[in-house]
């Protein structure tokens, strides 16, 4: 027996990274402080390590934020198209330049690799920026008429699972588009929204054009609720979803969602088995599952399940979980402790229930919140965890026989976001795609994004594009 | 059981169940061929246990190779190159360099090989670092045929392999009695291995079975003591799903090592195929039990490159084969950037090329 | 010799391609429309209409959901030819149309028929995008790798539509056609006053090869029938045409229990001016399907 190739530690450096003991709010082009708005700490999900104290913004923050953001609607919305680019392709341009910095702030705050923050997030980040940038003056080509018009205040909330990438999603359009906005970043991960700001201030961006309000849910709900805000866009949860939605109702505001998902693999007989393979973990194990757009849900065709699950268990004791700031890391922390809760239960219910559980076997680290690559066999459409969203690595397999089946299987749930096809078969590809229910589908590969490609779900998972020429619609008065 | 061709030494005694993936295979030509349920007897033709019958004829065996799952390019390619950006530092580093070193096939073929040359080539594999003892030697020589005697006596007693090409390489275009000849005498030339080129013109032509029984010949005319490597020129195959099916038309014929390519064309050894042809092997080895090794070829010349290849076959294959028994890099300009990063890690200093041999 | 006596027509509901009446048995009474009428409260009686239930709504919401199939899997010319068929119907009935628009909403003949004749074309004007919208809303994304990437606008499933409460044909037929256009199917409430043109719309549906259950209309209360389409969990999409602004927030707060796709109530001083993409987009989902291109040969990898 050879010797075992052991990777040795292969840390990413820190220092890159400067971080304040604590922050204020980013309003009218400054930090400022609170109006009576405490501290709040914010922690390394992979050691519980403290890393900075931010600030959780009251409405009176909301408030001034909005009026700060409608004051400089005025003039950012006069400016040129093409000079609104600028500021956006100088925005683009400094986030690559300190891609290295947010990447590890990002792993720090987050709990991801930095292989996905370094690999995935900031190169799309930088991405995001450059798209719109180039849309900003030319949005009389966009099909929404010769001179379309921006709405005004945009309030965006943002989850905590691609915090700067999310961020990317919702300011980059919105200031293509002539907008201005008030962001509120997630709970667990303010800091990479606050470096933004920062970037912001290097790109020279007028005062007022970006405010982010850090906060919890009360500080987000004053936003969505704010009566000077034309327009409300929102990732998380449908639950949180539904509640904007009612807030919303009877007024002007326009509203776009991208909620939560149960997505479906579905891997046929005639599948290219070994990529097959890298698609399901890439697909439920890509940032530990946190991810709306997930393949939680594995449909395989039942001829070939016992060959599937024993590539896929193969493949998954090679997975290495650990330090996220290490570069070989796979698979890092779960987020917050109150996810981690969530996962647990869910994944216990799926054993209660009667699914088989399998994880490979890894050693969780002793701090920190970690939960193990998990794969539950035996599952049914019955079983909670084949129709709650779980956002975490919990992958539910399930069998089907026809492609009939597989669709009508996939297509049953309350959700529309994604889904994946894994056949070689051109035919049955379209076909399959066709008829499913969600509204992003990958053959033959998966969790893919391009800041040229709309993505949104059908159904409950949300309404509204972000991305592509579909992208700029939730920001333009049409 | 019609009659497959001469049968490789495998040391196995009986057959291994199919299991894991390719048992669906398998299952699809149960009502085309019966499976083997005795064990066949010592020299029988069974080349690779369970999987015998496919290459009972033409039609099976092209039923077979065709039935095996399809390969998404860019799905592979990118397994490739994300498994390419692990991060491989000191202690690390320095096993994978070693092992790497271990692994070199070092390879001239050139037409202006002499001797001398050889001679040369041969004392660099046996000690490729002079200042430093501790160095490993290569794995193995690789020559023509003519070169072989040469060879062998430049590596005497010190356990370096002798590898030659044959089977009129790189273009493999001769008749079967030619190449077979060509390997007889690098045979009794006493070459431990025998790198030979499949041919291709039949394989692209579909002709699966000439293919087959070139090389189950050529494995004859190994004997039992030279290991047979079984280069399939990638480049030239040119699709990925050719790949897969020329591996495992080589495993069932009984190759020892399975070989990306000559050096000679414009793409040779790549993340991807050799990604490519360690699933083949590892399942292979899951299908009959039987394991073959791989060498990619051609194109590896930085330290860098070398071990994320390591790190390819440490996470696909696994660890089993993490040994030049099992896997060998042919190359030769790769050495000497293994010995000054091996030297970099050992000192601190970055080394240069006048620290080296130049061969 | 005395008048003729004229034989006048039970108008029923239209569900699933038959015309049930409310399975409530409720009828109720719809007359004329003038403004002197008006000031006096009340018109000629015209009909009895049925006073469709909740159930009603249901039933109604069970057929759309079985034709959406059907109806979302034909080919785009198909669903234009239908929509095409529906224009020639309504054209050979024209002068009834112009009868009953007249008298629904109080307008002098010349200016009913007029209406009638825009109903008419804004059928052949949807007719003619079924197989042009995704054209224009679709299309290829040009990603930053070596994948196929479409994206292509699909139905959103089944619509409620609160039918316009004053336009009672060209109004109603501006938010059903384009529903129907992009292959969603309808529940359609229509003008709680003046129902008798969509129902009288309903024979020219179901003798212009539109499946059954591809529109349903139903009469009554809009704040009756509506909070049970709104609050249903099988419907994908509502369009507040006809609710007034108090309704309208309920509707949409009922609305986002699943998560319906909303369309506000605006208001429309002109049915006539031609419409844009504005009542299609909204019940158009966008689909986004990638696939590996990939190289011809094995060349496309190194390190």
């Amino acid at each position: 027996m050879a010797p075992v190739f052991e990777y040795a530690p292969a840390p990413e450096s820190r220092a890159v990274v400067d971080l304040a003991p604590s922050y204020g709010l980013f309003i009218d082009g400054e930090f400022t402080e609170s109006a009576g708005g405490d501290l709040v700490k914010t922690v390394s999900p992979a050691t519980e390590e403290v890393l900075a104290e931010y600030t959780r913004g009251t409405a009176e923050d909301v408030d001034r934020a909005v009026r700060a953001a409608r004051k400089a609607f005025e003039t950012w919305s006069a400016l040129p198209g093409a000079e609104r680019a600028k500021y956006l392709f100088r925005i683009a341009r400094v986030i690559q330049e300190r891609s290295r910095e947010l990447a590890v702030l990002e792993t720090l705050d987050n709990g991801k690799p930095i292989r996905e923050t370094r690999d995935a997030d900031l190169p799309l980040v930088a991405a995001h920026f450059f798209y719109y940038a180039g849309w900003a003056d030319k949005l009389g080509h966009a099909g929404f008429g010769p001179d379309p018009r921006p709405l005004g205040v945009a309030g965006q909330v943002i989850p905590w699972n691609f915090p700067l990438l999310m961020l990317a999603w919702k300011i980059a359009p919105a200031l293509a588009a002539g907008n201005t906005v008030v962001l509120k970043p997630a709970e667990t991960t303010p800091l990479s929204a606050l470096f933004f700001a920062d970037i912001c201030r290097q790109a020279g961006l007028p005062r007022g054009v970006v405010n982010i309000v850090t906060g919890d849910g009360a500080t987000g709900a004053a936003l969505v609720a704010h009566p000077d805000v034309d327009k409300v866009a929102f990732t998380g949860s449908t639950a949180v979803g539904k509640e904007i939605a009612r807030t919303v109702a009877g007024t002007a505001k326009k509203l776009t969602l991208e909620l939560g998902g149960k997505g479906a693999n579905i891997v046929f007989d005639d599948a290219p088995v070994d990529q097959a393979v890298e698609g399901i973990v890439n697909g439920i194990f890509f940032n530990q599952g946190q991810v709306c757009c997930a393949g939680s849900r594995l449909l395989v065709q039942e001829s070939v399940h016992d060959e599937v699950l024993d590539a896929l268990k193969r493949r998954l004791s090679t997975l290495r979980l650990g330090d996220p700031l290490d570069k070989n890391t796979d698979i890092g922390a779960i987020n917050s402790a109150e996810q981690l809760a969530r996962i647990t239960a869910l994944a216990d219910q799926g054993e209660a229930e009667g699914a088989e559980r399998w994880s490979p076997s890894c050693e969780l680290p002793s701090s920190g919140y970690w939960f193990a690559p998990t794969v539950f066999t035996g599952v049914t459409q019955a079983h909670t965890i084949a129709r709650d969203e779980i956002f975490g690595p919990v992958l539910s397999v399930l069998t089907f026989r026809t492609p009939d089946e597989a669709v009508a299987k996939a297509n049953n749930t309350p959700y529309g976001l994604s889904a994946g096809i894994w056949t070689e078969k051109g035919s049955r590809m379209l076909a399959v795609a066709g008829r499913l229910r969600a509204g992003v589908i990958w053959s033959n590969t998966f969790n893919k994004f391009d800041p040229t490609s709309p993505f949104g779900g059908y159904k409950e998972s949300g309404f509204g594009r972000e991305g592509g020429r579909h992208g700029l619609e939730a920001y333009l008065d049409v | 059981m019609p009659d497959a061709g001469p049968a490789p030494a495998r040391g196995l005694t009986r057959p291994v169940p199919l299991r894991g993936l390719y048992s669906r295979y398998a299952r699809r030509y149960a009502r085309l061929v019966t499976m083997p349920t005795t064990a066949p007897a010592p020299g029988s033709t069974a080349s690779a246990p369970g999987l015998a019958d496919v290459t009972a004829s033409d039609s099976t065996l092209r039923l077979f190779l065709h039935g095996l799952p399809g390969v998404d390019a860019v799905g592979l390619e990118a397994r490739a190159a994300a498994l390419g950006t692990r991060s491989i530092k000191t202690t690390a580093k320095a096993y994978a360099l070693d092992l790497a070193i271990s692994m070199v096939d070092l390879t001239t073929l050139e037409g202006a090989d002499t001797p001398g040359k050889v001679r040369a080539l041969g004392a660099k594999a046996v000690r490729p670092d002079p200042a430093d003892r501790a160095t490993p030697s290569t794995a193995a020589v690789c020559v023509y045929p003519d070169m072989v005697p040469a060879a062998k006596e430049a590596v005497a007693g010190s356990g370096v392999k002798v590898a030659s090409v044959a089977t009129a390489f790189p273009a493999g275009r001769a008749s079967l009695a030619v190449k077979l000849a060509d390997v007889r005498e690098a045979v009794a030339a006493g070459a431990d291995e025998v790198d030979m080129v499949i041919d291709r013109g039949a394989f692209l032509a579909g002709r699966y079975l000439k293919v087959y029984e070139e090389i189950t010949a050529v494995k004859e005319a190994c004997g039992t003591d030279a290991r047979l490597k079984v280069i399939f020129e990638t480049g030239e195959l040119s699709t990925y799903d050719n790949i897969r099916r020329a591996s495992w038309l080589g495993m069932l014929a009984g190759a020892d090592f399975i070989k990306t390519s000559t050096g000679k064309v414009a793409v040779n050894a790549t993340p991807a195929n050799t990604l490519l042809m360690l699933e083949a092997v590892r399942d292979f080895r899951a299908a009959t039990g039987v394991q073959v090794g791989v060498k990619p070829a051609g194109g590896i010349r930085t330290a860098k490159d070398a071990v994320k290849f390591l790190v390819l076959v440490n996470e696909t294959a696994g660890a089993d084969w993490l040994d030049n028994h099992w896997f060998r890099f042919g190359a030769s300009s790769l050495l000497n950037d293994l010995l000054m990063q091996r030297q970099k890690l050992a000192t601190g200093r970055y080394s240069g090329p006048d620290y080296v041999t130049v061969d | 010799m005395s008048e003729r006596l004229s034989v006048l027509k039970t108008y029923k509901l239209y569900v699933g391609g038959k015309f049930p009446r409310s399975e409530s048995g409720r009828v109720y009474e719809v007359t004329t429309r003038t403004s002197a009428a008006d000031a006096a409260g009340k018109g000629a009686w015209l009909a009895n209409a049925p006073l469709a239930s909740r159930k009603d709504a249901r039933d109604a919401v069970v057929a759309a959901r079985k034709a959406f199939g059907g109806w979302s899997g034909a080919t785009a010319y198909n669903r234009g030819q239908v929509l095409y068929r529906v224009a020639e119907m309504l054209e050979g009935r024209r002068a009834q149309f112009a009868r009953e628009v007249a008298a629904a909403e109080g307008l002098p003949k010349s200016r009913a028929a007029e209406q009638v004749d825009a109903a008419i074309d804004r059928w052949v004007w949807y007719a003619g995008w079924t197989d042009k919208i995704a054209q224009v809303l679709g299309g290829a994304n040009p990603v930053a790798g070596p994948y196929f990437n479409l994206s292509s606008p699909e139905p959103t499933g089944v619509v409620a539509v609160l039918a316009p409460q004053e336009s009672s044909l060209l109004g109603l037929v501006s938010v059903v056609a384009p529903v129907i256009a992009t292959g969603n199917t309808a529940v359609v409430v229509a003008s709680e006053r003046s129902p008798l043109p969509a129902l009288s719309l309903a024979e020219v549906l179901a003798t212009s090869d539109v499946p059954g259950g591809v529109v349903n209309l139903l009469s009554g209360r809009t704040a009756e029938i509506a909070p049970a389409l709104a609050a249903h969990q099988d419907v994908n999409a509502i369009d507040l045409a006809g609710a007034d602004p108090a309704l309208a927030k309920e509707l949409e707060v009922a609305a986002a229990d699943n998560l319906k796709r909303v369309l506000r109530p605006h208001p429309v001083d002109d049915w006539t001016a031609t419409p844009g993409l504005d009542r299609m987009t909204p019940f158009l989902e966008t689909k986004t399907v990638w696939h590996p291109t990939g190289a011809l040969g094995v060349s496309g990898s190194s390190y």
